[in-house]
């Protein structure tokens, strides 16, 4: 279970450029549950990832992870119990290791005890990344020896998901991880991402821009606007909405953050 | 060609570039691999030379391999900690240890400028009654060499080893993979100084004698026989890239031995040296570019040919 209470991030604290990029977010996302967030460019979604991740610490709240606190923990210790995909493909594997060099370094999340840091790749191994690659479908299983600059984005991105996933952990952090990517392989890495989120039991939020499958996919739609949670269904309201419906609350939320910068800028005027 | 390169040339050539190999070797750890470019490497080169030396006038000529490596980790944590724990640009990092470094190795050699080693035991003269007179310091050279490069092999397809290439190579993913980049990086680190620190010590004992300004333009050497190995053998794998470090070294040792044998001035070493570095490292570039304009020519007279028939 993933929790945050009032989460505020500043950037450029006291200068013209600052700029409240999460308001008081709470929010708690539950083992299981698959929720999607939408809202504009600039709306916190991305900054939201990189507070759960540590990429940067809060200005004020916390963040909890099993009843436990991780806000001041670092990123590298985070990511244990965290998975993370971003946007760009290139970001989530090291291109010039080979493949199964790669999902090696994902098994040291639960390298443990002392002597497994000096482990080389054994044949067990190798027979395991086999088996975990043939799931993907790309052919991947036969070109373990190949450097990973040598996939394609969707490919890296298959590949990166399953590093993310090799050991199940906690919460898994998906940052529009299809968008570069053509139709068909999305579809493909979305497949890919239901059937692991589901068969993992995991804590899943995904940044996406497609309104269908922020419907689709999930049991669960959170909607972002001016670093503020502004909207949170499931159940039964979110299976009886459909996207207009969706645009339509989008529209009425974006509506009242422009009378919040109005109300900012007459502010700055009026002095 | 035979009168330029006669055999005993040819071996010291090959002794030079093996016992050189182990400073390429260390900025491949450090640049090639972590991508930082350790400024510190002539300091820790000499550290490693004055450490050894000291150690073998005390009569411990094997026990002198460790001790200078054991600096060499010190001066290499140094630099790391310099830059995960304070926040020093690599670059900077280097340069200050670099400085530091010169009062420590004066002070190691008990503030003289040079020490004479003629007078003790080396792993030289030791191994000398094994393997003859001619060989004996190629092969002690070879075997410390190859044992060095087989380890740091092996190294880095252990866990701890992949996690230190992925640093260098994808930052990103290493933090979103639970590795600490701070710890990797002092790992790397650590171990290029006691490879640079160990060649030191070896130059020291081969030569018999250890001077402050041992190590300069250690690191501009270094890099041109990294760059020649990976330029003529390739980085298609760690293995190649290996051997590639020592090749690049021997090469880079023949090109200055058949510079002296056309009669350049010792005084002019430096300036030979510098022009090998820049064409070295200048080459891969060239080569692309010269591939380049040979196909825009032959385009363009492609296509004037077309337009006559036409």
């Amino acid at each position: 279970m993933l929790k945050l209470t009032n989460i505020r991030k500043v950037f450029n604290e006291g200068t013209v450029n600052e700029k409240v990029a999460l308001d008081g977010v709470s929010l708690t996302v539950e083992d299981g549950d698959f929720a999607t967030i939408i809202g504009s460019n600039g709306a916190g979604k991305s900054t939201l990832f990189n507070c759960i991740c540590g990429s940067f610490y809060v200005d004020e709240g916390s963040v909890y992870l099993d009843e436990k606190e991780i806000t001041y923990m670092p990123e590298y210790r985070r990511a244990v119990e965290i998975g993370r995909l971003f946007q760009d493909p290139m970001k989530g594997t090291a291109p010039h290791m080979t493949i199964e060099e790669n999902l090696a370094l994902a098994y040291l999340r639960v390298a443990k005890s002392r002597n497994s840091v000096f482990s080389r790749i054994g044949n067990k191994d190798r027979e395991k990344f086999r088996e975990k690659l043939s799931l993907l479908n790309m052919g991947l299983e036969d070109r373990m020896k190949q450097p990973v600059g040598l996939l394609s984005g969707g490919q890296r991105q298959a590949l990166t998901l399953l590093m993310a996933t090799l050991i199940p952990p906690k919460v898994l952090l998906l940052d529009e991880h299809t968008a570069a990517l053509d139709p068909g392989t999305a579809d493909k890495v979305i497949a890919l991402t239901k059937r692991i989120v589901e068969e993992n039991h995991l804590a899943c939020l995904m940044i996406t821009h497609n309104m269908h499958s922020a419907l689709e996919l999930g049991n669960r739609t959170l909607m972002m606007d001016a670093g503020k949670i502004i909207l949170d269904i499931s159940g039964e309201e979110r299976a009886g909405l459909t996207v207009d419906g969706l645009l339509e609350k989008f529209s009425v939320g974006t509506g009242k953050a422009l009378d919040n910068d109005r109300i900012l800028f007459s502010k700055i005027e009026g002095k | 060609m035979e009168s330029l390169l006669s055999l005993p040339v040819i071996i010291s050539a090959l002794e030079l570039g093996f016992i050189y190999a182990l400073v390429a070797l260390a900025l491949f750890l450090s640049y090639s691999i972590l991508n930082i470019a350790d400024l510190s490497t002539d300091g820790c080169f000499t550290l490693g030379c004055a450490v050894g030396a000291q150690v073998a006038i005390m009569g411990h000529p094997i026990l002198a391999l460790f001790a200078a490596m054991a600096a060499g980790v010190c001066s290499g944590y140094i630099m790391a900690f310099l830059q995960t724990k304070l926040g020093v640009e690599s670059i900077l990092a280097g340069i200050i240890v670099n400085t530091g470094l010169y009062t420590v190795n004066l002070a190691v050699m008990g503030f003289s400028s040079n020490l004479s080693l003629f007078k003790c035991d080396t792993v030289y003269s030791l191994c000398k009654d094994w393997f003859g007179s001619t060989w004996y310091k190629l092969i002690v050279s070879i075997v410390i060499v190859v044992v060095a490069c087989v380890i740091i092999a092996w190294f880095l397809g252990t866990r701890i080893g992949l996690s230190i290439r992925a640093t260098g190579d994808n930052p990103d993913m290493v933090r979103a993979s639970s590795i600490n980049p701070g710890f990797t990086i002092t790992v790397g680190l650590c171990i290029s100084g006691s490879l640079t620190a160990l060649s030191g010590c070896l130059i020291g004992q081969y030569q018999k004698t250890c001077d402050i300004n041992l190590g300069t333009g250690m690191v501009t050497i270094a890099l041109a026989s990294l760059i020649i190995g990976e330029t003529l053998i390739g980085k298609s794998s760690v293995f190649r890239r290996i051997l590639g470090v020592i090749v690049g070294s021997c090469l880079y040792r023949f090109a200055i031995a058949i510079a002296l044998r056309l009669h350049i001035p010792a005084e002019c070493l430096k300036l030979v040296s510098a022009v090998i570095v820049a064409i070295a490292i200048a080459s891969p570039y060239l080569k692309k570019q010269i591939a380049f304009q040979k196909k825009r020519l032959a385009a363009a007279s492609a296509r004037k040919g077309g337009s006559r028939t036409c």
